[in-house]
């Protein structure tokens, strides 16, 4: 208490001092207004439609694979495992071969929200950093940018799974 | 008051910030490197070397940006019909943590070695420095380069090479390649005359994918205050080039200056766009990088300077001096730009 009252006490008495620093501030904003209204915007429709058709292509694909797997006698529970197994391995042979990134660079959220984008961000952070070593370079470096989206999808898998839990009979 | 004080010591000294040489260091010799994307650029063929892909024969990004930079100094000193040892320091920098290429390219050169940073401004740095080194008097040739590759710096400031990401409309395409230039005290070729040492400028911006913007108050600050030093005017010069402001900053950099009076015309342009045919090219807003400006300057310009298109050029290479850290914790993005003027 007594400290912020000396503080105010030697800002009274720098007036100059604060009008310049809210001269900087004023600049500051005045510059942010303008970056913000000059600056080229994402194309947003464009943006969703290839999101949505790429992302949906993709999800066509997967319904192949497990009508397949189904075709051939598994039921829809046994089914799903080996078809994600088979998309993932789709996107990892993509990322190896350098589309995906070019396929994340034309549609955006359509190919990073499957699961071949979960799969591409691991492939490509362990190619990355394969040549800082097997252990401290690709094994502790490829879950870099898949980490965050484990952590945060168990949490919030354990939370739902509390809230069904506490309300279900 | 002691500001006078200073300049009647510092006789070379010009104003707030601004050097002129007496003896002005002369670039005798250059070396230029670029990638394959900047090699399908409108500029190619100003380049001495265009690689067919990023790797150049090394097995890591890291390795291959060590070996660009290297050789183009190799091919500077080699243009200048100078032997190796007979150049007194080598003044490099890039963009990694450390300044590892440069320092990795000064082993394998053997030449008495001063590493500098200054993001992709660097270039501007080295001819400064080596300007005041050879106008001192401590030495007749000094080496300058400066490197950068897309590969390294994805890795280091964005993603993985292969993630798969949307880049924004501003974001900016890392120029592979290096740029070496000899400079010496005497001899026939370019000179550097002058330059303009600039202030570290931030307004706040934080958006990394957007360094353009970032840089753009610092580049305006240090053009105006070369021509409150000098006297000088948009019209004094035939080509006013900035580093790596790529389209969104250039607009900027013309929207800060107006209103100060100066308008930037016809002989304004950007080496980030000269690199690039941004309209067919996917580089977003236009190159960036260390090698960004010194490509295009010491590959482009300076043989349009020997074919007299140009007599009188001003650099200003810009550069944003943070780092992912820094703006993981919510720092925002400050920006420097220094000036060279070289005349033909």
């Amino acid at each position: 208490m007594v400290a912020s009252q000396k503080a105010k006490k030697q800002v009274s008495r720098l007036p100059e001092m604060t009008q310049a620093s809210q001269e900087g501030k004023r600049r500051k904003l005045a510059y942010k207004q303008l970056v913000n209204k000059k600056k080229p915007k994402p194309r947003y429709v464009r943006n969703f439609i290839t999101a949505f058709v790429v992302g949906g292509a993709i999800a066509v694909v997967g319904q192949f694979v497990l009508n397949f797997f189904m075709s051939r006698g598994l039921d829809l529970n046994a089914a799903t495992a080996p078809t994600l197994a088979v998309v993932i391995l789709i996107g990892v042979i993509a990322t190896g071969l350098g589309i995906y990134d070019e396929l994340g660079e034309f549609a955006g959220a359509g190919a990073a929200v499957p699961i071949t984008g979960f799969a591409n961000t691991i492939v490509a952070a362990a190619m990355d950093f394969k040549h800082e070593g097997w252990v401290l370079g690709m094994a502790s470096k490829m879950f870099i940018i898949a980490g965050p989206v484990i952590v945060y999808g168990i949490i919030s898998g354990v939370v739902v799974a509390f809230i069904k839990f506490m309300i279900s009979p | 008051m002691t500001g006078k004080a200073w300049c009647v010591v510092a006789a070379k000294k010009v104003g707030r910030s601004t050097i002129k040489f007496t003896n002005s260091p002369i670039i005798v010799g250059t070396g230029t490197i670029v990638g394959p994307v900047e090699g399908k650029g409108p500029l190619a063929s100003d380049f001495d070397v265009v690689l067919p892909d990023h790797a150049y024969g090394e097995r890591s990004p890291e390795r291959s940006e060590t070996k660009i930079l290297e050789q183009a100094a190799k091919i500077a000193i080699e243009r200048a019909k100078v032997e190796k040892k007979m150049v007194d320091y080598y003044i490099a920098g890039d963009l990694l943590n450390q300044i590892v290429s440069a320092s990795y390219s000064a082993r394998q050169l053997a030449i008495p070695y001063l590493g500098v940073y200054g993001a992709c401004a660097t270039s501007a740095v080295g001819l400064t420095l080596a300007g005041m080194i050879i106008d001192g008097g401590f030495a007749d040739y000094v080496l300058v380069a400066s490197s950068s590759h897309y590969q390294t710096a994805e890795r280091q400031y964005r993603y993985p090479i292969e993630v798969n990401c949307q880049h924004k409309p501003t974001a900016q395409y890392t120029v592979t390649g290096a740029g070496a230039a000899l400079l010496a005290s005497s001899g026939s070729g370019p000179k550097v005359t002058g330059a303009t040492i600039g202030t570290v400028i931030d307004l706040g911006l934080k958006d990394v994918n957007d360094m353009g913007s970032a840089m753009a108050p610092a580049a305006a600050d240090t053009l105006l205050t070369h021509f409150s030093d000098t006297g000088h005017s948009t019209r004094d010069y035939d080509l006013i080039l900035t580093g790596d402001l790529a389209s969104v900053g250039s607009e900027m950099l013309k929207e800060l200056v107006k209103d100060d009076g100066v308008e930037l015309g016809d002989n304004y342009r950007d080496c980030g766009l000269m690199l690039f045919d941004t309209k067919s090219q996917k580089v977003g807003a236009g190159g960036s990088g260390c090698a960004c400006s010194a490509v295009v300057t010491f590959g482009h310009v300076l043989k349009e300077m020997e074919k007299g298109v140009y007599k009188r050029v001003l650099l200003i290479a810009t550069g944003a001096l943070m780092s992912p850290l820094c703006c993981q914790q919510g720092e925002s993005i400050p920006g420097v730009a220094h000036a060279v003027v070289i005349e033909a």
